[in-house]
This record gives C-alpha cells, structure tokens and sequence, in this order.
C-alpha cells in the first residue's frame, strides 16, 4: 500500500464503508481540532465514539466517553488517531486488538511500521490525512471555501445531506 | 474519471472547481446572485459560524460561484487553496493582513506596477503601520541585506510591469526560506499558463484576476492563492494564524485547520473583517476567460515577440523591452522561468522623449489608449504621464517608467494589423 498518495476511491471506500468511529484523544475542548472532526462526522450520521481516558464516563457532544479502545463492548469500523506518531504506535495495536476494520491516522500523524502490522492483519490504513477535510473534498464540499478539491468531473456531485435530513 | 492522478493545465484550465449544479445540472456554472444562504436548522447554523462545516452563510465570506473561481485558480497555480477578492489591489491588502502587526516590515521589489509602489509606500504604513522596505530585486542578495528582526514577508513580481522584467525566484525563495517567512509573488503578467511560482518555492501567489484570467476586459477582481507549505506556527511570528482568534472564542487557526488555515482565515477573518469580496457576476465572467487562458497567453506571446521584434529595428526607437527578445538583459531568466513565452505586455522607448510618447499614445487607432493590460484587444499606455505620475522622476526612472517609456499590452488581433497601426502613429509622433 502506498501511503504517500490515496487515491480518492480507496479514500471514499473507507468513508463509505465505515458507520462507528472511535476517536482516540478526543478533546472536550470545542477549539481542539478532534473536536471539529467529532462535531462534523457526528453531523454526516457516524456514530462517534470518544476514547479518553481522563472524560472516561463523561459525555462529549451527547457521546458516551470510554477510557480506552479495549473498553469497547463491540469493535467500532474504524479508529481515528489524534496522537503524535510514536504514540500512535501502540494505539493501532489497539485498534487490531479491538477489531476494527479501519485505522486512520490524522493530518501529521504517520508510523509507518504500525501501519504494517495493521495491513498485516486485514486493516485498511490512512496516515496524515484528516476523514473531515477528505469527506467535505471528495462529497463536494471543501471547494466552498475555495480551497483545491483536484477533482475534475462533468458528473453532478450532489452534496451528502446531513443526518437530520437522511 | 477522478482517478486520474493530474489533468493537463488545459483541462484544469476549463473544469477544476466546476461541476453541473447538483439541483438542475445546469453545465455552465450558475451565478449565485444572492446575498445569503438559509440554514438547515440552529444547529446547522452553528457548526457554519464556528467554522465547523464550511458552507455558505453570507456572500461577504464565501459564495457559490466565486468559489469555483477560488478553486479554479488554486488548482492552476498549484495551490491548496485561494480567496478570491473584489481586486488585484484588495488581494495585495489580504495577502498581507494576516501577516504583519503594526511595526513589522515587508520587503517590496522597486520595480513593482506602480499602483502597487504607492500602496505600499504610502497607504499601508499611514493606515496599518505596515513598513514596506524596498530592494531591488535584479540583485538577490539587496534582499539578504534589507532582512531584519521585523521582516515578515518578500513581495515580488514574477514577471514585473512595465518592462518585461523576470524576478529569479528560485533565488528569492531560497533567501526567504532560509530567513523563515514566506515569499508573496505577484503573478497577474504571467498567469499560470506562463509561470507557477509556487513550484519555485513562492508561499503566496496574488493575482490581479482582472488582467489575462478575466482576459476581455470586463471585471475587476483579485485572488491570494496559498500553497499549503508554511509553517505557521513554528516561531510564533505570525499570531493571527498560530495563535487565539478572538472572533472565533479563541480558535487558533492553524491547530485546528493545517495547511487549510491560510485559506480558511482569509474568508472567515479576512473577507469578514476587511470586506473585500469578489461578486458572483464578476466571478462568472473571469471563470468564462480562464477556460481559454492557455490558448489565448499563447498568442498573446507570440503576438508580443513578433511586435517587439518589429519595433527593435524601427529607426524612431531607442530600446524594446521585453524578456522574450535575445537583446533582453532577462532573456536568460525569460528562458528559465518562461519557456512558454514572455507574455503579452512590454515597454519601448520612443526618439524623442515625453513629448513623442504623449503624441504617439494620441496617433494609434486600433490600441486603445487606457491603463489596463491583459485585454484581447492591444492597449497602450505612456505610463510617465499616466499610471506612474505619482512618483517622482527617480522613481519612475527607478521603476522602468521613465519619460521616453512606452508601455504595450498586446492583444489578440492580427499582428500585421498592430504593426501597421503602430508604424503609422510612430510616423506622426516622431516623424
């Protein structure tokens, strides 16, 4: 796998695919950027699950908090890392322990080797990208503030609703 | 089709940021001639205003067609993202704004269009205390040795006006990158069919859309493209972009967004607070120019070359010029950096000084004696009695403006007819 270019199916495969999504380093501090994320995926119908060990048993925008991926009681599809690319180590070893199907490392975030043993055991693995920034750029949305899809296509990209909507 | 790695300029020329409209399907793209944008529900209205969910609020900040505008330009200069403004001037102005504090210094090049010298001569440090320190560029290291503590940016032209002047970017950029801050290009002459100086290592491109992207004359406009490379945050030298945004309860831009935060704040600090947004209409019409940008810079150089090389061997001229004529003392940086062509604007010198130059602007029938450049149709211009009279005469010398300067935009019409033309008024100037 190369994990210095996706292209945009493989991208859009994971973010069609997957419903539950666990954040791990999940802020309760509505200016931190996994907040954003949370805020935003929540709103286009994931179901958002927080992991936080110190907000364990609190709630994060109406989100049930858990202290740790292994806390869990069903795998979620995918897990989402907001943690620097050591730490982020030990959390994808977690996520193959919990099942997940899907591990996604944020913007700024890559650990080459853990992405192996994650592939090794039938993951699908996204490093230094962020799943806000590539939904709003592959569902036709990013461009709304001017910032470059590298989309081109002369098919009509109707705009995923949120879930109220659904 | 998306799978493809990279469309050619062309086709990104015509269909980067557009797509049919989702709701009609409509081909071309629809002016979204409104002033505001209704929201789902109160909740969907707060993700928008605390900037969430990008979306449309209000067309002072985003607007569907001058968002395909911005898209089209950041795909062509190869930027991440680009805010587009209600003029060449306005980008200049956004460019800067989330930059410098009052007290800090910009490095200028003295031979920028002279409507650029003024601003940042006068008006920038009179009403935001922004200091602009000018080099000349033709020298890299006048820039190395105008760097201080304050300097938070180097502006340049990549090809400057008037006089087919070529900036070594690569140069420049290496000396802004060593210093730790961004490399601001102007590259309205150029437009991104000739030059793309963000592969040179530019942070900022601004344009004056009104020129070569609008190409027909019709729109004023601007745009400030960001190339998604700087480091924002690294020595806090820039807070309005690392640190706590107070409009936003504290959000730090480039925490929370990367390498979107440039772009982001633009519209959601930038266009709200300084207000200069672009209209829909105007957007329309640059968007129609751009899907032929490639096919017209073209012509325009090869137009440009075939005059100048009629005007260098006319006995009523002194000098020509122009980056793309061997004679050029930018001859080889016009090879480097603009092997496509030199563009479609230069200067000459006319025998006889001012007064032949007031006489020949006033003898030409078929260019169109205006101070405009980029159009389809060629235009004239003899800049010491008209755009650059606020300087003084050092200064108009100093920015290739002198009293014998003429400057040409060549069009698009045949170019025996902008021969002809021009021979005849040279006769009555000159004689």
């Amino acid at each position: 796998m190369d994990h210095d270019s996706y292209s945009d199916a493989y991208l859009k495969g994971v973010l069609e695919d997957v419903r539950t999504i666990a954040v791990v380093g999940a802020s309760d501090n509505p200016l931190r950027a996994s907040h954003f994320v949370m805020k935003y995926l929540g709103d286009k119908g994931y179901t958002i699950i927080p992991i936080n060990p110190g907000q364990a048993g609190k709630e994060i925008l109406g989100h049930r908090v858990y202290a740790a991926l292994s806390d869990l009681p069903e795998p979620p599809d995918m897990v989402d890392v907001f943690r620097n690319s050591d730490a982020a180590a030990g959390v994808v070893d977690e996520a193959i322990a919990a099942g997940a199907r899907v591990v996604w490392l944020q913007l700024g975030v890559r650990n080459d080797d853990a992405a192996r043993r994650a592939e090794a055991a039938g993951l699908r693995v996204v490093m230094n990208r962020c799943p806000k920034i590539e939904y709003q750029r592959l569902f036709g949305e990013i461009g709304r503030i001017g910032v470059n899809s590298n989309i081109i296509t002369a098919k009509k990209r109707p705009v995923k609703p949120t879930k109220k909507l659904i | 089709m998306s799978e493809k790695k990279s469309f050619g300029f062309e086709t990104r020329a015509i269909h980067a940021g557009a797509a049919p409209d989702p709701t009609t399907g409509a081909r071309q793209t629809p002016i979204y001639q409104t002033t505001s944008f209704v929201f789902d529900d109160v909740d969907e209205a707060a993700s928008l205003f605390n900037l969430q969910k990008v979306g449309f609020i209000y067309s002072r900040l985003t607007n569907p067609t001058v968002a395909v505008l911005e898209e089209r330009i950041a795909n062509l200069e190869g930027g991440i993202g680009a805010t587009a403004t209600a003029s060449g001037h306005a980008a200049q102005l956004m460019a800067l704004f989330p930059l410098l504090s009052p007290g800090d210094e910009f490095i200028a090049s003295t031979k920028l269009y002279g409507g650029s010298l003024n601003q940042f001569a006068n008006t920038f440090p009179r009403a935001f205390g922004w200091k602009a320190v000018f080099a000349d560029t033709d020298t890299p290291a006048n820039v190395k040795a105008a760097l201080t503590e304050k300097t938070k940016a180097i502006f340049v032209e990549s090809l400057a006006n008037p006089g087919g002047i070529v900036t070594d970017l690569e140069a420049i950029a290496t000396i802004a990158r060593d210093a730790g801050i961004p490399l601001i290009v102007d590259n309205t002459l150029a437009s991104p069919y000739l030059i793309r100086p963000i592969e040179w290592g530019a942070t900022l491109v601004v344009h004056s859309t009104t020129k070569f992207l609008s190409g027909n004359g019709t729109s004023v406009g601007g745009a400030v493209v960001d190339s998604g490379t700087f480091d924002w945050s690294k020595d806090g030298k820039y807070p309005a972009l690392s640190g706590p945004e107070p409009g936003y309860h504290g959000l730090k831009f480039h925490e929370t967004f990367g390498n979107l935060a440039y772009t982001i704040h633009g519209h959601a600090v930038g266009l709200r607070d300084l207000g200069p947004s672009q209209s829909p209409f105007n957007a329309f019409l640059t968007l129609n120019g751009i899907e032929t940008l490639h096919l017209r810079m073209e012509r325009h150089s090869t137009n440009a070359l075939t005059v100048a090389r009629f005007l260098e061997s006319h006995p009523a001229v002194e000098w020509v010029s122009y980056a793309g004529l061997e004679s050029s003392k930018y001859h080889a940086l016009a090879q480097k950096y603009l092997p496509r062509g030199a563009g479609g604007i230069f200067t000459f010198g006319i025998k006889g000084g001012y007064d032949a130059g007031v006489k020949l602007v006033e003898s030409v029938e078929l260019f169109s004696h205006l101070a405009n450049i980029g159009d389809s149709r060629s235009l004239i211009i003899h800049p010491s009695s008209t755009t650059h009279r606020q300087l003084d005469a050092e200064g108009q010398t100093a920015a290739g403006a002198g009293p014998e300067v003429i400057r040409l935009s060549i069009g698009l019409e045949s170019a025996d007819d902008i021969i002809a033309d021009l021979a005849q008024a040279l006769e009555k100037a000159v004689g």
